[in-house]
């Protein structure tokens, strides 16, 4: 049994035009110490379903059905107490401007020992012996002094490495990392990255990391899942979907990167732009956008933009593609014959 | 001519669908106040139609009819509605009137005020450095003075130089200068606080590199992104200038009792309070108190309107 | 305008930046800047040194590229070019004359040749104007003497050439998503028909799969109208794909200038190397990339000589005390490190 298991996730927003679903039937599970990238682009989904992992959703959201099970114990419709005793605690969560996290009226060590304190029975002096612990492991230099810093003294890759080190002062099972190093300078997201990664393996901590750079999650995560409008479109491990994605909208996200094509040449780009959650054309939402609706012999796929495709397994990866149903269906059919 | 009403369909689809619409037809408040200003405003606008008679044609004051209750008191006269003043004239004519005088001074001081403080705001935002400095410290002296002392040294200075004949007649447009000069840095300074916000974006910079003269940046670019807040702030200020001029005018210093506005007319029957004709002072109070509520509750709710914190189109 | 070009014009570089600086106060103005110190009224000042001194020649048809991490200065220099920035010192040249110290009405023929392209496409349309006024704007300031149908003609011209359907006009830009407003605003910039263009990250605010089809947009336009671009980013996958030639700034100095091949294949400052180092990759292997010590110091205390001597491994002690200067190296770039100078790195 996995450590998180999320099934048929429902997350809708009440806005005044009616409901605007930002998650549909999105399935996912999680093993302990496993490292699972959500990758999609802006209004894809990928920071709501963060946020309702830890029930973060604010209003007008609400979670509309599915489950979400950690350690065998069902999250949704969890009291705010019992809640807090996951979130935080076991579940925690980095996010893209630390400045969310950090208050910048308390020091460092005041919010560190805060945390410690709220969830365990220890001393101060304790909590501060943990607090230098945690920021000599994300490497900070001089971690006393540090402790009565305040945020805003702080660089930004600094800062960030404060947030690991609050995010795992619990010794979490699960660290949620909302587009970490977004923010950051390229060395210093390489260096954040890097970070992270060794803390995951050393700690045996389950990361999911939702991020927009393909580049990002291909060196950092085992398992990745790729979003579009409010639902997992493909799923699979991380190496065998960057090297052979089977979804047309994997495909050209990959494809449109300037690294794929020769320098000087056009790239490929995918045409149009996501459709607005609450504007989701017919069938697969990717179906305006997409190139394989005719099938190569000229023929029109009419289940493109009737149906909502359903997951169809090839190897070891999942795709939501008509297209990919229909090769997988057509390589069966002669193997069988020939049987 | 087609191109025209596709567009005009097209305004009138996007107020349609606003968040302005949206949020009036579900605030009670916004909706009872539009309604009481848009009477009040008419009922001033149509005041030589609606009142039974005109209070500036002294013949038609009976001096002996002076004084007379509104018509729910006993020894009321069923011709004289509400009443009359002490000088015979019926109360809700002069109501009626004095109305009028009152918003023509409130929206005049606020077009100057308004006038004066945008154009003083975008200079100062806009140019920036010296120019700055020069006008916000004009304006932190302009505040220093309160309006009364403004309307004390303008009023006198008027009266000595052209008599107070002359200064009966330029009542109306003396008084929008004086509230108009006297506020004028409220403006200034709200918008160039939103000039300051607009010109670090990047579409002013695209004008600038477009080659653009300076003053069709500021007028063309900037002003209608800083209109929101100006609107609101109007409001505010259309009732403090409404107040403004009932508080000169009480104090003699406004309108003069043969044209009066709301406030000369509360003057004039405070002098009858202690003899039991109430309803000259207290008359016109209401409908003065009514009417910057309403003008108030009306700010208000355009504040949450518009105010971009709240508001995600 | 004279159309021989004669052979020095060709050869002449469009812009050329020489010695450019530009420093922010941050001490306020003249009243907030006095203080006591030791008894005594003394003006104190404080300034950010934004950029120290860039050299660059841009030639006609290239793309030059500034790469560089956030405050090292290279927005700075997009917007010293483009005149909306004035430079504390320093010479901006556009096709042999100076222009950085014209008047705004002097620039107006400089402006319709040389346009920008901003970063954020939420910010640079101006939300009050339709799209058809947005792109008319430039045309009739620069061509007062068109017709009112010429005028049409053009924006419906310029909004087809961006990909963009010529019936959006009386639109607003708020209905549009992130990608279309960035190919309205590249339209904005090609509706006067300029040969240079200043593009400050164009992409860097959109999603993936939106930054092929502006890269591709502005590929399209430099290869038709034959454009000379300045390009802004810190994304160097992109440099690799877009740039002729490179520019790498740290600090508000340019490190390292160099052929886009070049660079790639044999970069040669240290801080290029580690840049390089750090690009996450698709690839399998996980390149060993080079960490770098410490932060980037504040452009308000600047270090003494070398700017990146406290990150740099090979450091030494005339890094700490003199300025490098740029020095063209064998491979037809040029570098700014004394360890390259030396021989002590490769």
């Amino acid at each position: 049994m996995s450590l998180l298991d999320v099934n048929h996730l429902d997350v809708r927003f009440a806005l005044r035009g009616g409901d605007v679903r930002a998650l549909r039937d999105v399935c996912f599970s999680l093993d302990r110490g496993e490292r699972l990238g959500i990758v999609g682009e802006s209004g894809a989904g990928k920071s709501v379903a963060a946020f309702t992992l830890l029930n973060l959703i604010a209003q007008p959201g609400y979670i509309a059905g599915g489950s979400i099970e950690f350690d065998g114990q069902e999250l949704i419709g969890l009291s705010d107490r019992k809640l807090r005793k996951v979130r935080g605690h076991r579940m925690s969560m980095i996010f893209q401007d630390p400045m969310m996290t950090l208050n910048p009226v308390l020091t460092i060590g005041e919010q560190m020992v805060e945390c410690l304190k709220a969830h365990r029975r220890i001393s101060t002096r304790q909590a501060r012996t943990i607090s230098i612990n945690r920021l000599q492991q994300v490497q900070i230099p001089s971690p006393e002094a540090r402790l009565d810093q305040y945020p805003h003294e702080l660089s930004g890759g600094m800062r960030q490495r404060v947030i690991i080190a609050i995010a795992l002062l619990l010794d979490p099972d699960i660290i949620i990392a909302d587009e970490p190093t977004t923010a950051l300078d390229v060395t210093i997201q390489a260096e954040i990255m890097a970070l992270l990664l060794e803390l995951c393996e050393t700690h045996n901590v389950g990361l999911i990391l939702i991020t927009h750079d393909l580049g990002v999650v291909s060196q950092v995560t085992q398992r990745m899942l790729v979003m579009y409008a409010g639902r997992v479109i493909e799923q699979g491990p991380t190496r065998e979907i960057i090297n052979d994605p089977q979804h047309p909208y994997t495909q050209g996200l990959i494809n449109a990167l300037p690294q794929m094509a020769t320098p000087g040449e056009r790239l490929n780009q995918i045409p149009g732009s996501m459709p607005s959650l609450s504007k989701l054309p017919s069938g697969c939402a990717f179906h305006p956008r997409c190139g394989f609706v005719e099938r190569p012999d000229g023929s029109h796929r009419s289940a493109c933009h009737e149906e909502v495709p359903a997951f169809v397994t090839s190897g070891n990866c999942q795709a939501a593609c008509h297209m990919v149903a229909e090769m997988i269906e057509s390589e069966r059919i002669p193997a069988e014959e020939q049987d | 001519m087609t191109t025209l009403t596709t567009r005009q369909t097209s305004r009138w689809e996007r107020f349609r669908d606003s968040y302005l619409l949206y949020s009036f037809k579900r605030d009670l408040i916004a909706q009872v106040s539009l309604l009481v200003f848009i009477l009040l405003v008419g009922a001033a606008l149509l005041a030589p139609w609606l009142a039974p008679m005109n209070p500036y044609d002294l013949a038609q004051i009976n001096i002996l009819a002076s004084e007379l209750p509104p018509f729910w008191v006993d020894g009321s006269d069923p011709m004289y509605l509400m009443g009359t003043d002490a000088q015979g004239r019926d109360l809700l004519s002069t109501i009626l009137y004095g109305l009028r005088v009152s918003l023509i001074i409130g929206f005049g001081a606020v077009a100057m005020q308004a006038t004066l403080g945008v154009c003083f705001g975008l200079l100062a935002g806009y140019l920036g450095g010296r120019v700055d400095a020069f006008l916000m410290r004009l304006a932190d002296i302009q505040l220093s003075f309160s309006t009364l002392m403004v309307a004390i040294i303008v009023g006198a200075l008027f009266k000595a130089i052209f008599g107070g004949a002359t200064f009966s007649d330029y009542a109306v447009p003396l008084l929008v200068l004086i509230i108009g000069l006297a506020e004028w840095p409220q403006y200034a300074r709200t918008v160039r606080a939103s000039v300051l916000a607009e010109k670090g974006k990047e579409y002013v910079d695209a004008a600038r590199v477009m080659g653009l003269p300076s003053r069709r940046i500021m007028f063309r670019h900037i002003l209608p992104n800083t209109l929101s807040p100006i609107f609101v702030i109007s409001t505010v200020q259309v009732a403090n200038a409404i107040i403004s001029e009932a508080a000169l005018s009480f104090l003699g210093l406004g309108m003069p009792e043969t044209q009066p506005s709301l406030g000369s007319l509360i003057k004039s029957g405070f002098d009858y309070l202690q003899s039991g004709s109430w309803w000259i002072t207290l008359i016109p109070g209401l409908v003065l108190v009514v009417l910057v509520l309403v003008i108030n509750l009306l700010g208000d709710w355009l504040r949450d309107v518009l105010n971009p914190r709240l508001y995600k189109g | 305008m004279n159309s021989t070009a004669t052979s020095p014009e060709a050869s002449r570089p469009l812009l050329t930046l020489k010695g450019i600086e530009k420093r922010f106060s941050l001490s306020g103005d003249f009243l907030e800047q006095l203080q006591f110190k030791g008894g005594k009224l003394v003006r104190h000042q404080e300034h950010v040194h934004a950029i120290n001194g860039v050299d660059l020649d841009i030639q006609r048809g290239e793309a030059l590229c500034v790469v560089g991490e956030s405050g090292c200065g290279k927005s700075t220099v997009a917007r010293t070019v483009m005149g909306l920035i004035t430079p504390s010192a320093g010479e901006v040249h556009y096709d042999g004359e100076r222009i950085d110290n014209l008047s705004t009405k002097q620039l107006l023929p400089y402006r319709r040749r040389m346009q920008m392209i901003f970063q954020n496409p939420y910010a640079s349309l101006n939300p009050r104007m339709t799209i058809q006024q947005t792109l008319e704007e430039p045309i009739r300031l620069h061509h007062p003497d068109w017709s009112n149908q010429a005028v049409k003609d053009k924006v419906s011209e310029v909004m087809t050439s961006v990909g963009i359907s010529a019936d959006w006009g009386p639109r607003y830009g708020h209905e549009f998503s992130g990608g279309q407003r960035q190919r309205i605003a590249i339209a904005r910039a090609l509706a006067v028909d300029p040969e240079f263009i200043v593009a400050d990250e164009p992409i860097s605010a959109l999603d993936v799969s939106i930054q092929a089809q502006v890269l591709n947009l502005l590929m399209e336009a430099q290869q038709r109208s034959n454009l000379t671009y300045l390009f802004i980013t810190h994304d160097l996958a992109v440099v690799e794909h877009f740039g002729t030639r490179v520019a790498v700034m740290y600090l508000g100095r340019v490190c390292e200038v160099a052929p886009t091949a070049t660079l790639f294949s044999r970069p040669r400052h240290p801080y290029t190397q580690a840049l390089m180092s750090a690009i996450p990759r698709l690839e399998d292997d996980r390149p060993q990339h080079i960490r770098l010590e410490g932060e980037v110091p504040t452009p308000v205390n600047l270090p003494s000589g070398c700017v990146f001597h406290g990150r740099c491994p090979h450091a030494d002690e005339r890094c700490r005390q003199e300025i490098p200067a740029l020095i063209a190296t064998d491979d037809g770039g040029q570098v700014a490190c004394h360890a390259v100078e030396e021989g002590r790195i490769g």
